[in-house]
This record gives structure tokens, C-alpha cells and sequence, in this order.
């Protein structure tokens, strides 16, 4: 008994002292104050100098909060209870948190530096005027293929996936809207295809891909591809300027068929306190030296004109990552399709995944 | 069920003053366990658009749901087989080891190191050009696919459940009598008839609990399905992950959700003690 | 006999062997100076450095060393609590049912606790911070803790405390002087049990986090999406070793003060 008392005074002891410690860091970080502004972010997603930057110009101090999912994030948001000033969800989402309430407007007065955006990505669908959202990175979904592996074969259509030499080569990301609209621009429909019979077209056309498929997989997609554990890879833009910096042995491309623009934007979600704050941090973002320090550190295409002056000409101008628009077929942004239509997709790629060789 | 379950208690406390444990743990019962029951049998009752409706139930009986329920119980079924097969002589060397409170807890510390992380360290040694091809082109056997098979995802659940299934069945062992097993040896039994006869049956609780601890949980694995299997292996775990945070269809998540409840219930039921 | 042993031994080397392999990998790779998992390139302490330098990575680990310890005892209390509860209870049916209640958190998917516990909070009304984390680990390690000290219990013979009453043991002193010194080995793996997965936890601290505090499992599953830093695999290495120390440390420690590790009960 007295061994017992004895361990548990000793754990209590180590947690009020841990407890003590953490507070005097919290106080030291100027995290405990009220010139907070908390940035609700996927991880890794934004040069850490930038905020250094932000906080000694404006005087806020940032909390850097990060999600892995747009459905999480919006989970957290829908549910309040939790501050977040400026959030950064994808475009298929701000659709979702526009119906539902879950933002606040923005006052473009604040956001002078929005004049240097590309007037290709405002006005879009998904937001138009831009009542909500400021685009932060922008790019396509396409494949990564190692030409080495595939003994100098090169690849520039959704079809050549489909290829019988590609046994077990191919790795696909965990995403229903990808893998389907992959499978629906393989067959010329569009990405927001609501046609039940196309939509049963392709996923029979996807069980015919099975054998040449490795493995369905998630944000590890990259460190796969680049170690070489599979020839091939679909893929978002972004992830593939990583992948080909780590491996040059691999190529993007965007296949001729056409396939999906995507955005990430900045938002103020409604359970935002520092809206003067958040405005400001928004404005901060859009800055073409800032926007330009920030796309160099991510890796991802910004949609800042302005700011491809400050950056290097051969990132610039690489087709891959920053294509004009007339040499792909059709880019599409992906719609709302409602939630009965996106859970049938789930659903069909679901039935995809079980389907054995 | 709950209604019967409070009169169980009130006729417990009533007989037995001894039993004001009850009254935090009831407490807790209530909050975390019944409150969320609750809330989880309401909401599978409702479809994605928020409609009160009972289809989510019929949809669970379509083949594509039963396969998934079929596999995820026979994966389960191979977790807890291999577990059990590399944790009783683990459990059982152990308590013939000097220092085996020490070795215990070793075995335990590997579950503190984040699971990603162990995940991610799998993907490097089972990959092409990993360890575990090495060691297989040092034997002349050649590189295999180790990664997103059936082996691998059951090698790396086991690794994860061994320690769930190594300390009852050690707590078992070290309550055994060794008398017992001298007198079965002074009695001329071989080493393999005493262990048959005498401690494996005497261990059989520890075993059960083990076996609860790992096969209940086991259906619902999740994220290695899909960084150590490909999405090859689909569980009711992952098809609960999916409802709730991709498609956001709560009322099918909850519906599976109410199934694998009841799966636990029955297989506590069938192996609960009969003492 | 002799023969087995060694055989013994070397089947527990193999055991530990694999299962301590990927941890291995990990602090492998933490000296990699090329930033990946793959292809060692130098030898740096670089990763080791960027950790000393990130405040916020160290208190994100106080954070989540504090949730552990606390909940991990706050719940041992209450799974001893509810283990003695259980063993009270006379009727076969009503025991099986208090179980399966028991047991419905370790079988429910992490998701579903996770969702399920952000309704409920927002209902009581409790902000999501480190309070609501504290409550759902509290929550989610009892049962295993019951688990853990319930055939401890069982095993103990009534006898035990029937002679306690004769010699005119009052409730309190039967609880600390009979009770609780036997299954004092099973409140030990309890508490174990509940620090392990509260550390391991990822899905329910997701959701019912918030307001700037955040764990470690948390902050390395949102750093996915970018690769993970070897910073992350040099704090793993930092804080397993830490572990090992003090474990090792406080075993030794214990048998040269000869207080055996399992006094409870059995010597």
C-alpha cells in the first residue's frame, strides 16, 4: 500500500512540474496573451520565416494549428467550441462551409494586395466574386512515372495506365473524386459526371486497371514514389514537384484526356475572434515577395502573377507545374455534386478497393 | 437493455452496502460509455441527407458490406491466431527469465513510439529495396513483394497486438502453482503432457483475455489497412473511417458501427467466464 | 531442462528483435543528413538540434506527457474503482453486462469515440482544449485498466477478507490493507496499459482538441501530408531513450533497495 501512495505522490509531483514548465514556455512564446491569431493549416503548409515575419509586422502572435483532411477540418469548424482565424480548406470544400454557414465574407477593402492574383483563378464556381475565399495554392491531378523503370516509355494519356505490359506498377491516391474522375476522363466524361450509366462505365473500367495496380495509398504516395518502389504514380500536382526534386529520374505530366484543377484558399471560418487579424494575415499571404518566398518553400504553383516575377525563370516557366491552359484538353475544377452523389462515388470506389485481382 | 441493466444495479447496491465502487464507475458508464451508445444508435437511424430511415440497416445486408463484415472477421481471426502462437512462448519464456518484471515492460515500450512512425519504418524494411529483401537476396530466395500483401499486413497487426496479448497471459503463468507442475512431473508426465494437461488449461483465462484483447479491436483496424496494406484489405474499420470523415454519411458509419458493438457483445458472451 | 532454456532464450532474443526493429530504423535515420528515411547519406545531429530549437515541438511534448501521467492515474483510480465494483457484484448476467459496457470502448473504432465525444462536449458545453482531452483519455483507459486488475481480484480467495471482518477490520482498513496490497501488480499494468494508449492515441485527441493545444501523435499525423521531419524521428529517439533510462533506472534501483518489483501478493 504504502508503495502505491508513494508512486502515485511521485507521478503527481512530475506532472505539476511538467505542468509548471509548460506554462512558463507558453508565457515565454507569448502563446498565454490576447494578440493571438490562430491559423487553422494542413501541416507543413506554409514557410515558418513568413510567420516570423507576420508576427514582428503586425504584432500578433500565431498559433499554428494544423489538419490532415478537409472533412476533419470542417467537422472541427462545424462544431465550434475552438477559435480559428484563417483557415485553408480546398475549393470542394468551401462550396460545403458556404452552404452551411460555416464562413464569414470577406471585406476586400483589407485586401489591397489582391490585385497581384491571376485573374484566371478568381471568379470561380466555387466562390464567385470571391465573396469567401483568396486562392493560397493552386495545381492538377496527373500521373509521375519513372521512364527508367519503364525502359524509356513515355506516358501522356489516362489510357496508357491501362497498358497490360503495367502489371503491378501503378500507385493511385486515396481519393474517390481522383481515382473516379480518372477513370471518367479515361472515357472522355466529365469530372462531375452525374450520369449513373457513365458513372458505372468507369468503374467497371477501373476493375479492369486492378492488376495493373499496387497499391491504393495515401500521403506516402510520395516517399513510394521517390525510393522507386513503383513505376507509377497518380498524383496532385504539388506532391509531384516534391517527388521529381527528390528523384529526377521521374516526370510529370498532365494527361491529354484533361483532369482536375484544384485549389487551396484562405478563409475566415465563423468561429474566427481576430477578424482584423485575419484579414491582415490573408493580405500578408497575398504579397508577391511573400507569396513568392512561400511557393519556393512549399514547392506548389502559386496563383500570385505578381509574385513569378520574384521567383526563378526555370520554375516559371516549366509546363509542367505551371502549364497555359489551351495545351491540356479540359481542366476541371470539381463541383458540388451534393451528398448523395459524392457518397455513390465513395461508394463505387469502395467496390473499386474490394475488387480482387 | 439499459432499463433492466439500472434495476440490476439497484438490487446489487441494495444487497450489498459494500458496493460504493459502483457510484464513480456508474458514473462513468453513464457519460462515456451509455451516452455515446445512445447518440451512435440515433444517428444510424438517420441517411446522409438527415432523413429519419431504416435503410442504412438493409443496406449493411448487401453483399458488398457482409464481404467486407466476412473479411474483417477472418483477418481478425489471423491476428489473434498468430498472436496467440507468438505470444504464449514469449509470455511463457519470460517468466522463466531473471529479471521478468524488467523484460515485461520492455516488451510493452515499443507501443510508446508513435504508430505512424512504426508504420513508415515498415514501408522502408519491407519495401523492394529494404531489409527484409536484403536478408531474402543474402538466402538466395530473391526479392519478393513483401509490401500491400496479405502477409504484411498481418505480420505488422500482430506486431502491433503482442504486448496486448503477452501481459494477461504472463499475469496467467505467474499465477500458476509450480507445485502443480513439479507433482505432474514427479508423476512421470513428459514435459509436452504436463504443459497439455496441467498449465495450459490453468492459463486458459489469461489466454481468453488476450485473445479479447486483441481480436475485438482487430476488426477495426484502419490506418495500416492502408499504408501496409494498399487499401487491399478493406475492414468495417475502414469503411467507419471513410463514412465518418470522407463521405460524412454518419448514419452508415453509425450502422456499422452498431454491428461491431454487437459482435463484441456476443463474443464476450461466448467467452466469458463460467466460473 | 537446460536445453530448453537456451532455446528459450534465443526465441525471447528473436521476439525482441523484431519488436524492436522499426524503432531501430528510426533512430537509424535520425542521423541521416539527407532528410529522408532512405539512403543514409552523412552522419549529423542536425535534426537533434532543429528539436532544441522549436519551443513549440517541446511543449506539445510536455502537453502530451502531462495528459498521460494524468489520465493514466486519474483512470486507475477509476478502473479500480469499477473493477472491485464489478467483483461485488453477485449475479452472473449482471457481470457480463457490466463487462460488455466495459468493453465497448476498446471495440469501438477510435472515429466513432472521437465524433461521438465531440457531440458530447459540445453539448455539456466544455471547451475543446486540454480539458476535453484529459476527459476522453480519462475515458477511453478505464476499461483497460479493469481489465487489468479484475482477474487479480478474482484470483484473490474470499477467505482472505472474511478472516480480515473476524479480526474486526472495518470496510477502509479490509480495502488498503487486504485488498489493495494483493492486486497492487495489477493496478501497476493498469496504469501501464493507460499511459500506453494514451500515448498512442491519434483519431480521439483529433477531434476533441483545439484552441492551440495539441499532442504529439496529433502533430505528427498533420505533418504527413508534407513528409515527416527526421526532427521528428530524432524526439522519438530523445524520448525512447529517456524511457529506457528510466525504467532500467528505477528497476535497478528498486532491487538494490531490496523491494522486489512484485511484492503484491506473492513474496
Amino acid at each position: 500500500m504504502r508503495r502505491l501512495v508513494q508512486s502515485f505522490a511521485a507521478v503527481l509531483l512530475i506532472t505539476a512540474a511538467l505542468l509548471y514548465i509548460s506554462y512558463r514556455l507558453n508565457e515565454s512564446e507569448g502563446y498565454a496573451g490576447n494578440h493571438t491569431l490562430t491559423v487553422y493549416n494542413w501541416g507543413d503548409y506554409i514557410d515558418p520565416k513568413l510567420i516570423k515575419e507576420f508576427e514582428k509586422e503586425t504584432g500578433w502572435k500565431v498559433i499554428y494549428q494544423t489538419f490532415d483532411s478537409n472533412e476533419a477540418m470542417m467537422a472541427k469548424i462545424a462544431q465550434g467550441g475552438t477559435t480559428f482565424d484563417v483557415a485553408v480548406p480546398s475549393e470542394y470544400a468551401i462550396s460545403k462551409m458556404k452552404e452551411e454557414g460555416m464562413l464569414l465574407p470577406l471585406d476586400h477593402s483589407k485586401l489591397p494586395n489582391l490585385k497581384y492574383l491571376d485573374p484566371r483563378f478568381l471568379n470561380l464556381s466555387f466562390d464567385p466574386g470571391n465573396q469567401y475565399s483568396v486562392p493560397y495554392f493552386w495545381g492538377t491531378v496527373g500521373i509521375v512515372y519513372n521512364s527508367e523503370m519503364l525502359g524509356g516509355k513515355k506516358l501522356t494519356s489516362w489510357n496508357d495506365l491501362w497498358n497490360k505490359d503495367l502489371r503491378n506498377q501503378i500507385l493511385l491516391v486515396d481519393g474517390a473524386r481522383e481515382v473516379m474522375g480518372m477513370a471518367l476522363n479515361s472515357l472522355h466524361y466529365s469530372l462531375n459526371d452525374t450520369n449513373q450509366a457513365h458513372l458505372l462505365q468507369a468503374k467497371r473500367k477501373l476493375d479492369s486497371l486492378t492488376p495493373n495496380v499496387k497499391a491504393i495509398v495515401g500521403d506516402e504516395i510520395k516517399m513510394l514514389l521517390a525510393n522507386e518502389e513503383a513505376a507509377i504514380g497518380v498524383v496532385w500536382s504539388g506532391d509531384a514537384a516534391e517527388i521529381i526534386a527528390e528523384n529526377d529520374k521521374l516526370d510529370y505530366v498532365v494527361p491529354k484526356e484533361g483532369s482536375n484543377l484544384w485549389f487551396d484558399n484562405m478563409v475566415i471560418p465563423k468561429t474566427a475572434k481576430n477578424i482584423e487579424g485575419a484579414h491582415q494575415f490573408i493580405n500578408f499571404m497575398l504579397d508577391p515577395k511573400h507569396a513568392a518566398a512561400n511557393a519556393e518553400y512549399v514547392g506548389y504553383s502559386t496563383p500570385n502573377k505578381k509574385a513569378l516575377e520574384y521567383m526563378p525563370k526555370e520554375v516559371v516557366k516549366d509546363q509542367r507545374f505551371y502549364p497555359d491552359f489551351h495545351s491540356i484538353g479540359r481542366l476541371e475544377v470539381y463541383e458540388n455534386l451534393g451528398k448523395r452523389m459524392l457518397a455513390y462515388y465513395n461508394e463505387l470506389f469502395l467496390e473499386f478497393k474490394m475488387h480482387r485481382k | 437493455m439499459l432499463c433492466t441493466w439500472g434495476r440490476w444495479m439497484m438490487a446489487a447496491m441494495r444487497h450489498n452496502v459494500r458496493n460504493l465502487y459502483l457510484i464513480p464507475y456508474v458514473l462513468w458508464i453513464a457519460l462515456f460509455v451509455a451516452a455515446p451508445i445512445l447518440l451512435i444508435v440515433y444517428y444510424s437511424f438517420f441517411d446522409i441527407e438527415g432523413k429519419w430511415t431504416i435503410a442504412n440497416y438493409e443496406k449493411f445486408f448487401t453483399p458488398i458490406y457482409l464481404k467486407m463484415a466476412l473479411n474483417s472477421f477472418w483477418y481478425a481471426f489471423l491476428i489473434t491466431l498468430f498472436s496467440l502462437l507468438i505470444a504464449y512462448p514469449t509470455a511463457y519464456f519470460l517468466t522463466k527469465t531473471k529479471h521478468k518484471q524488467l523484460w515485461l515492460l520492455l516488451i510493452i515500450l515499443p507501443t510508446w513510439v508513435n504508430l505512424l512512425l512504426k508504420a513508415y519504418a515498415f514501408l522502408g524494411i519491407f519495401g523492394t529495396f529494404g531489409l527484409a529483401n536484403a536478408i531474402l537476396e543474402m538466402l538466395g530466395i530473391g526479392k519478393k513483394q513483401i509490401l500491400f500483401t496479405d502477409f504484411s499486413f498481418v505480420f505488422v497487426s500482430v506486431y502491433i497486438f503482442i504486448p496486448f496479448m503477452v501481459l494477461p497471459i504472463f499475469n496467467a503463468l505467474e499465477e500458476l502453482n509450480p507445485s502443480l507442475v513439479d507433482a505432474a512431473r514427479d508423476l512421470g508426465a513428459s514435459a509436452w503432457t504436463t504443459f497439455r494437461r496441467v498449465v495450459f488449461p490453468l492459463t486458459l483465462d489469461g489466454v481468453k483475455a488476450g485473445c479479447q484483447a486483441v481480436f475485438i479491436p482487430s476488426l477495426s483496424l484502419f490506418m495500416i489497412t492502408r499504408l501496409i496494406a494498399g487499401n487491399r484489405v478493406i475492414t468495417l474499420g475502414t469503411a467507419v473511417e471513410e463514412h465518418f470523415l470522407v463521405t460524412q454519411d454518419w448514419g452508415m458509419g453509425a450502422t456499422i458501427a452498431v454491428f461491431l458493438m454487437i459482435a463484441m457483445a456476443v463474443i464476450i458472451g461466448l467467452t466469458g467466464n463460467r466460473k | 531442462m537446460k536445453r530448453n532454456r537456451t532455446w528459450g532464450q534465443i526465441y525471447l532474443v528473436i521476439v525482441f528483435v523484431i519488436l524492436y526493429m522499426p524503432i531501430f530504423y528510426l533512430m537509424y535515420y535520425s542521423f541521416n543528413s539527407g532528410g529522408t528515411m532512405h539512403h543514409f547519406q552523412r552522419f549529423t545531429f542536425e535534426w537533434y538540434k532543429e528539436v532544441f530549437h522549436d519551443p513549440r515541438l517541446l511543449i506539445i511534448v510536455i502537453n502530451t506527457l502531462v495528459i498521460a501521467l494524468l489520465s493514466a492515474t486519474i483512470s486507475t483510480i477509476l478502473g479500480v474503482a469499477g473493477a472491485l465494483s464489478i467483483y461485488y457484484v453477485k449475479r452472473r448476467r449482471a457481470k457480463n453486462l457490466l463487462l460488455t459496457f466495459n468493453n465497448v470502448l476498446i471495440v469501438s473504432p477510435d472515429v466513432i469515440i472521437g465524433a461521438s465525444f465531440l457531440i458530447l462536449f459540445t453539448i455539456a458545453g466544455i471547451k475543446l482544449g486540454f480539458i476535453s482531452v484529459l476527459l476522453s483519455h480519462i475515458a477511453f483507459s478505464v476499461p483497460i485498466v479493469v481489465l487489468m486488475v479484475l482477474p487479480k481480484l478474482q484470483e484473490m480467495s474470499p477467505t482472505l477478507m472474511d478472516a480480515a471482518h473476524d479480526l474486526g477490520a472495518n470496510q477502509w482498513q479490509v480495502l488498503t490493507r487486504v485488498i489493495l496490497p494483493f492486486i497492487t501488480p495489477g493496478i501497476f499494468a493498469g496504469f501501464f496499459m493507460a499511459l500506453t494508449y494514451s500515448l498512442d492515441d491519434f483519431a480521439v485527441t483529433f477531434f476533441v482538441t483545439g484552441n492551440g493545444f495539441s499532442t504529439l501523435s496529433v502533430e505528427i499525423y498533420s505533418r504527413a501530408r508534407q513528409g515527416i521531419s527526421l526532427s521528428i524521428n530524432a524526439l522519438s529517439t530523445l524520448l525512447f531513450l529517456f524511457t529506457i533510462l528510466l525504467i532500467v533506472g528505477y528497476y535497478v534501483i528498486s532491487q538494490k533497495g531490496g523491494r522486489l518489483y512484485g511484492e503484491g501478493g506473492r513474496r
